[in-house]
């Protein structure tokens, strides 16, 4: 049982708080990542788990144990590290054993474990070279081989992959997928890297200024951000914002005018909006939601400052005619050019809505949407 | 067709002129350098070699003698072997314990965060200090009647030994005197130490790999090139060891600190034998060179070097 529990966790350097107070409950098995910009804290957090930081408040429980106290050795985790954290002077058997040796273990036990995780990652023809002798690959490979012969409950990533190139970076992050599938111990991984995140995880913990802002699965937090920090950070490129008034809502349904918007646009929530109007709301959209029409359907007018062609796509940027910026994704082939007028329509059903204190207002998804949503969540519990 | 032919040979004439600047310019910046190198090391070596071959006086006649020199210094010359014999059993001490102090002070300094910066400099300025000045405040530290350590140790009920004049202490003076001057080797240690990534550590930790394990298997592995660059240079520096003896003992007492430096010394300066006094300071050099030859051979079983870092390597194999 390698159940992550950890209560109200607080962790300061002098007077900057890092962690500010974080709850979090990973089942045994999962693999979850740490997603967040830079300083958000995403690394102080697994290294408190790690054991490598002196925590200011707060629990940690591995299973039942609680662990907040207990040395980082005798924790039952394994680490990886950004830079690999390989001893240079030792060649990769001795790299991957160093520990176990050290820890009394049998020396055919020792060998059994080097030699598995040699045959799981593919590196049986590296073991008697030195780290300077490697790629890139073969190191991070080795990284992860030390972590493996520890057989950890829990093993901790701390950006593994972002000393590699991009392509050698999708590589290894379907080897690590499949590693995961293949050992099934709870993992969790530190990245700054939403596509990384999101391809990976079962779910992914989305932090800000040392708290919690989102924790869910990849879907869950693309199509029902919680606020905006999280509808801004998750995608690319960035969800767009426009700042709107509540004119009317009945029911479920919330109408949104002013602040730019030509015509009025009615949004369906999930249930009955407890907003009270008028009251200014933050309406985002994805870059792909937003059609270029003609002036009549368009809810926003601007200028185009620059389109990216990106071949399949065209990322079209522009400038509003009432202040703010926008993009918009169309087909590689719109013949859209730079200092052009253009006419936005938002598409309702794609809209997102989040109160005057940047929280998201739960919106109705479509259904196919929902059932993705769900099966997601289904394969997690499973 | 004229103009163009007409402008452009200045530009031609331009790309050469900055050919010339741009090979000879790197020779430029060298060459204070250079002609220090060839003035003050090269041709003095040059010259100290030539003069080993000869009966070279002060004043006088110089006489060709070929290798007569050595050969009367290796097998006529006593006092020669006594003092190499010092000379190695000075080294013998001196070099394990300057090396050790300073690890063991880097090690010191590396871990404290309050004041550090107060305690490197502390512990680096004595190593400024020139020799004579060192020299002063030792003899002074040494004296029999009102010398500081004598004082301490009468505060034990130690009646202190005459540090200076008992022919088995003065060695030993000579050699806690000589690692006053310890603050260079620490600080070259000190900053092995700090280039040594904190990872390292955290990944044996996180592995359970106890303290003393990490000192042995990693932190000794790492500093490895700065371990050996101290110990050849304080090999060197206990061979050269000349000043403090010179000064605080003059080789006694019954010549038990006449160093092998303070023999060539005495050859070149108190007899005027200058040739003589070459042909030691050749023998010198050649035992250095080859003891420094001898552990540069024996570093390549623990000596490691990282060499090139290929961090961002793409992996074909992958």
């Amino acid at each position: 049982m390698a159940a992550i529990r950890i209560d109200n966790l607080r962790k300061g350097f002098g007077s900057l708080e890092v962690l500010k107070g974080i709850n979090l409950d990973i089942a045994d098995g999962e693999f979850v990542c740490f997603l967040g910009p830079s300083g958000c804290g995403k690394s102080t957090l697994l290294r408190s788990i790690a054991g490598l930081e002196d925590l200011d408040g707060g629990s940690i429980h591995l299973g039942e144990r609680d662990i907040t106290d207990i040395a980082s050795a005798k924790r039952d985790i394994a680490m990886v590290f950004q830079n690999y954290a390989l001893y240079p002077h030792m060649n990769v058997r001795k790299n991957l054993s160093f520990g176990l040796a050290l820890n009394g273990m049998k020396r055919d036990e020792i060998d059994r474990r080097v030699d598995n995780a040699a045959d799981i990652l593919r590196i049986r023809e590296l073991l008697a070279r030195k780290p300077r002798q490697l790629s890139g690959g073969q190191r991070q490979r080795v990284a992860i081989g030390r972590a493996i012969v520890r057989e950890p409950k829990l093993f901790l990533l701390d950006e593994p992959l972002s000393n590699l190139d991009a392509g050698l970076r999708v590589t290894m992050r379907v080897e690590l997928a499949a590693l995961h599938e293949r050992l099934g111990v709870t993992m969790i991984y530190v990245t700054h890297d939403q596509v990384e995140a999101m391809t990976l995880s079962d779910r992914v913990v989305v932090l800000d200024k040392g708290k919690v802002s989102q924790f869910g699965t990849p879907l869950e937090l693309f199509y029902q951000p919680a606020n905006l920090f999280v509808a801004g950070f998750i995608g690319s490129p960035r969800m767009n914002f426009v700042t709107s008034d509540v004119t009317g809502q009945v029911d479920t349904s919330v109408t949104l005018n002013g602040g730019g918007l030509a015509h009025p646009l009615t949004l369906e929530m999930l249930a009955a909006a407890p907003i009270a109007k008028p009251k200014s709301v933050t309406l985002g959209i994805r870059p792909d939601k937003i059609e270029l029409v003609s002036a009549e359907e368009g809810h926003l007018v601007g200028d185009v400052r620059l389109v990216e062609r990106l071949g399949t796509e065209s990322h079209v940027h522009i400038s509003l005619q009432n202040g703010g910026d926008m993009t918009a994704v169309v087909r590689g082939t719109h013949p859209v050019s730079a200092r052009e007028r253009v006419h936005l329509r938002l598409a309702a059903e794609h809209c997102h809505l989040f109160d005057g204190d940047g929280q998201a207002v739960a919106r109705r998804l479509d259904v196919e949407t929902q059932t993705l949503i769900n099966q997601e969540k289904a394969k997690r519990v499973a | 067709m004229d103009m163009t032919y007409a402008g452009a040979e200045p530009k031609v004439a331009r790309r050469k002129r900055s050919a010339i600047a741009r090979y000879a310019a790197p020779y430029l910046f060298i060459s204070p350098w250079i002609l220090g190198f060839l003035f003050f090391t090269l041709g003095p070596l040059v010259f100290s070699l030539t003069m080993s071959f000869y009966d070279w006086p002060v004043v006088g006649e110089r006489t060709f003698v070929g290798l007569e020199n050595y050969r009367s210094m290796l097998f006529e010359d006593p006092q020669f072997w006594e003092s190499l014999w010092i000379t190695v059993k000075f080294a013998a001490i001196y070099v394990p314990f300057n090396i050790v102090m300073s690890f063991l002070l880097a090690l010191m300094l590396h871990h404290i965060t309050f004041a550090s910066g107060f305690f490197r400099t502390a512990f680096y300025l004595p190593s400024v200090i020139s020799g004579v000045a060192l020299v002063t405040i030792w003899s002074w530290i040494y004296s029999r009647e009102y010398g500081l350590l004598n004082f301490m140790l009468s505060f034990v009920g130690i009646d202190g030994p005459n540090w200076l004049g008992d022919p088995n202490l003065a060695i030993v003076a000579i050699i806690i005197a000589s690692l006053w001057g310890l603050g260079g080797t620490m600080l070259i240690l000190l900053t092995g130490l700090k280039a040594i990534p904190k990872e390292l550590y955290e990944a044996a930790t996180v592995s359970g790999v106890p303290g003393w394990a990490q000192m042995v298997f990693i932190t000794l592995p790492m500093l490895g090139p700065m371990l050996l660059f101290t110990f050849i240079t304080s090999i060197i520096s206990a061979f050269q060891q000349l000043t403090i003896a010179l000064l605080l003992t003059k080789g006694g007492p019954l010549g038990s600190t006449y160093f092998f430096a303070m023999y060539i010394y005495d050859n070149a300066f108190k007899y005027f034998d200058m040739g003589y006094a070459a042909a030691g300071s050749w023998v010198m050099f050649i035992i250095v060179l080859l003891l420094s030859l001898g552990v540069m051979r024996w570093s390549a079983a623990w000596v490691y070097y990282e060499g090139e870092v290929r961090e961002n390597d793409g992996d074909r194999n992958a």
